[in-house]
């Protein structure tokens, strides 16, 4: 029993003196492998866990109630915090729900760059999955190539927005730039580049390897009832052999009209997942291919014309009066979109991000709901861990994906 | 005189808004004969209070008492296999009541519901875990966020917040920055309560910076000697670098690459 007093405080409520033969031991929250601040209390027995505790809320940072303090366009930036290994998908997320409860679409150029950037942000991610998956189970050497391609990706990422991880490459009602010149070109060598090494570098070292097969086949196996009852979704869901993906089901953006597969896998088990992560990076790069010729076909409006809420685009606000106003009014007070509530789900890298806003018809959202994929898989922990050996903790920490910065919110 | 702000919603307000203007409402459509919502509202019957499409969900009003067996009835016949979030809003100010809502998903249908019941101040809800799994952890969230108590919750306790955390953040009367016990929080954990006025407002956050203190913070090219006076302003200390160790960058000596490899 803890004795609590001034100097050594009463933490938490755990007891590692028991009668039975059981050990309760900290898994992180400064576990290299804990994917940032996931503190896991594993209970175990011999090798075997017994029950695990996953504990959050290490970088809690309250965002959602900054939501409620800021105008939507205030918040949008903060996006880029809840899972800022892809946050282009994030702010996309919020965009899309704000213009769901305006009413309005964005321009067809806006929308073509978008979908790239999804695509270009779900490779980024799924390339980090790989990089730190391969790395926690044990296969060094893939966390180095992924990466490089990664920092390529990033690059991208760079010379549109100028920045290479806090993105906010998207805004309320369509895109802040056009692409630089000679970007589509250089998206293009991009894609060649990653199917090559998806190919040749990551498959080859991965899919046969004897090591990596022992460690993740038949690990962490879950039912397609037990994953939809723990609200998985994206590669979880469709690991356990559930063809649900937002982008085909739900479709936003261009993804109506894109010629693209939803890869499923009935194995249940990491491996599977760690293949659909792999196919649907190439299924990405098959997206973008389709949409580079589309680029040039569009008309170079990049924001929605909705005065009400969105400000005229620069030139008109520099030369005319009432755009000028328009936008004074917009900037100082924000938009006021109308009374209502929405749920808009998206398929970001990791599952359904979706953001739940209810508005009161104020400038600031009276209550917004981030639904994080992550946040639901963290939960899953405490049922999928137990019976497992600690050995494979890592791996089936590894393969939920989750992204501290919105479990955590 | 002092400005009045209301203490039951500190949240952020607009500075000015028209006196004259009128918040138009996102339009609600009624469910259509034969359509799939059509025969979700029939399994329900009279369970559904009030019910509208909004923005292509259908939203549902239902008696927070009955919450559990609706969802029952949504999950076992209407094929709403999936709880994607739950949550509530903060209505107290207004009505003295929570307004919670299920977010449920029809897989094989493509279809999204929500299901919303108000439920009074201090009032607890029923759990949905019987039902649906991920509502354990979207429950605790709402208990740490808004302090309603969920009914036969496996282990409701807070999630995000540390345990002994002093009152619910989303509650529209908590203030953006956090209350006094927020403020002091680290403080009481680690030295007591009573420790509070040894250590003062001034110490009590880790990361303040003193522009005058020269026992602990010095300012690079501006140093001085420890526990300096600088209230009248210090000597520039230009840094200099030695060139025979490090190289000095602002010169022409680095190589510009103009191309990204």
């Amino acid at each position: 029993m803890q004795q609590p007093n001034k100097l050594t405080p009463f933490f938490e409520n755990l007891n590692f003196e028991r009668d039975d033969n059981t050990m309760v031991i900290n898994f992180g929250p400064q576990h290299p492998s804990a994917h940032g601040q996931l503190r896991l209390v594993l209970e175990l027995e011999g090798e075997q866990v017994v029950k695990a505790y996953p504990d959050i809320g290490y970088l809690h940072r309250g965002i959602e109630k900054m939501a409620e303090n800021m105008t939507y366009n205030e918040f949008l930036p903060t996006t880029d915090r809840l899972d800022y290994i892809a946050s282009t998908s994030n702010n996309y997320a919020y965009a899309l729900a704000v213009e769901k409860l305006l009413g309005i679409e964005a321009p067809r150029r806006a929308q073509v760059i978008r979908t790239m950037l999804l695509e270009l942000n779900r490779i980024i991610s799924h390339l980090f999955f790989i990089a730190t998956h391969a790395l926690d189970v044990g296969a060094m050497s893939v966390f180095l190539y992924a990466f490089r391609e990664r920092e390529f990706a990033m690059d991208l990422m760079e010379d549109y927005c100028g920045a290479r991880l806090t993105h906010s490459a998207v805004r309320i009602g369509g895109v802040p730039l056009d692409l630089p010149s000679g970007w589509v070109e250089k998206l293009a060598s991009f894609c060649s580049k990653v199917e090559y090494e998806l190919e040749h570098t990551y498959n080859a070292l991965l899919q046969e390897n004897r090591i990596w097969k022992m460690r993740l086949e038949n690990v962490g196996v879950i039912s397609a009832e037990e994953a939809l009852s723990w609200g998985c979704t994206g590669p979880m869901l469709r690991g356990s052999g559930v063809n649900w993906d937002i982008r085909k089901e739900e479709p936003y953006e261009l993804y109506s009209e894109l010629d693209f597969d939803i890869p499923v896998s009935d194995r249940c088990d990491s491996y599977g997942r760690y293949r659909l992560y792999m196919e649907e990076m190439g299924q990405s790069v098959r997206i973008l291919r389709q949409l580079i010729p589309m680029y040039s076909k569009t008309e170079p409006q990049l924001m929605a014309h909705a005065p009400q809420y969105i400000s005229a685009p620069k030139e008109e606000i520099m030369t005319q009066n009432y755009a000028l106003m328009q936008h004074f009014v917009l900037v100082t007070q924000g938009m006021r979109p109308p009374k209502g509530e929405v749920y808009v789900p998206t398929e970001s890298p990791k599952g359904e991000l979706g953001f739940y806003i209810k508005s009161e018809g104020e400038p600031y959202a009276y209550r917004l709901k981030c639904r994080a994929p992550s946040f639901f898989h963290t939960g899953l922990l405490q049922e999928i861990l137990v019976g497992t050996y600690i050995a494979d903790v890592v791996t089936i920490i590894g393969t939920t994906n989750i992204v501290f910065g919105e479990v955590d919110r | 005189m002092r400005k009045y702000t209301p203490k039951d919603n500190v949240q952020g307000k607009s500075y000015y808004t028209d006196r004259f203007w009128v918040a138009p409402r996102v339009p609600r459509m009624e469910v259509e004969e034969g359509s799939h919502f059509a025969n979700v509202l029939k399994a329900l019957g009279k369970k559904a209070k009030e019910t509208y499409i909004e923005i292509g969900t259908l939203v549902i009003h239902i008696d927070a008492k009955k919450n559990l067996e609706i969802i029952k009835i949504l999950k076992e016949k209407c094929g709403y296999t999936q709880c994607s979030e739950q949550s509530a809003v903060d209505y107290l100010a207004n009505d003295g009541e929570f307004e919670l809502f299920y977010q449920l998903l029809n897989i094989t249908e493509a279809k999204r519901i929500r299901v919303v019941c108000r439920l009074k101040k201090g009032a607890a809800i029923e759990s949905i875990t019987p039902l649906f799994k991920s509502a354990n952890f979207a429950e605790r969230e709402m208990f740490d966020m808004f302090g309603i108590y969920v009914n036969n919750h496996p282990f409701l306790k807070r999630i995000l917040m540390p345990d002994d955390w002093h009152g619910h953040p989303l509650l529209k009367t908590y203030p953006l920055h956090g209350d006094e016990a927020a403020s002091w929080y680290e403080v009481d954990k680690i030295f007591g309560k009573e420790y509070r006025d040894v250590i003062g407002p001034e110490n009590r956050d880790p990361s303040r910076i003193d522009r005058y203190d020269t026992k602990r913070f010095s300012r690079v090219g501006y140093e001085v000697p420890f526990g300096a006076d600088i209230s009248e302003g210090e000597k520039e200390n230009p840094i200099e670098y030695s060139e025979t160790i490090l190289v000095d960058y602002t010169k022409d000596s680095g190589k510009q690459l103009d191309e990204r490899r």
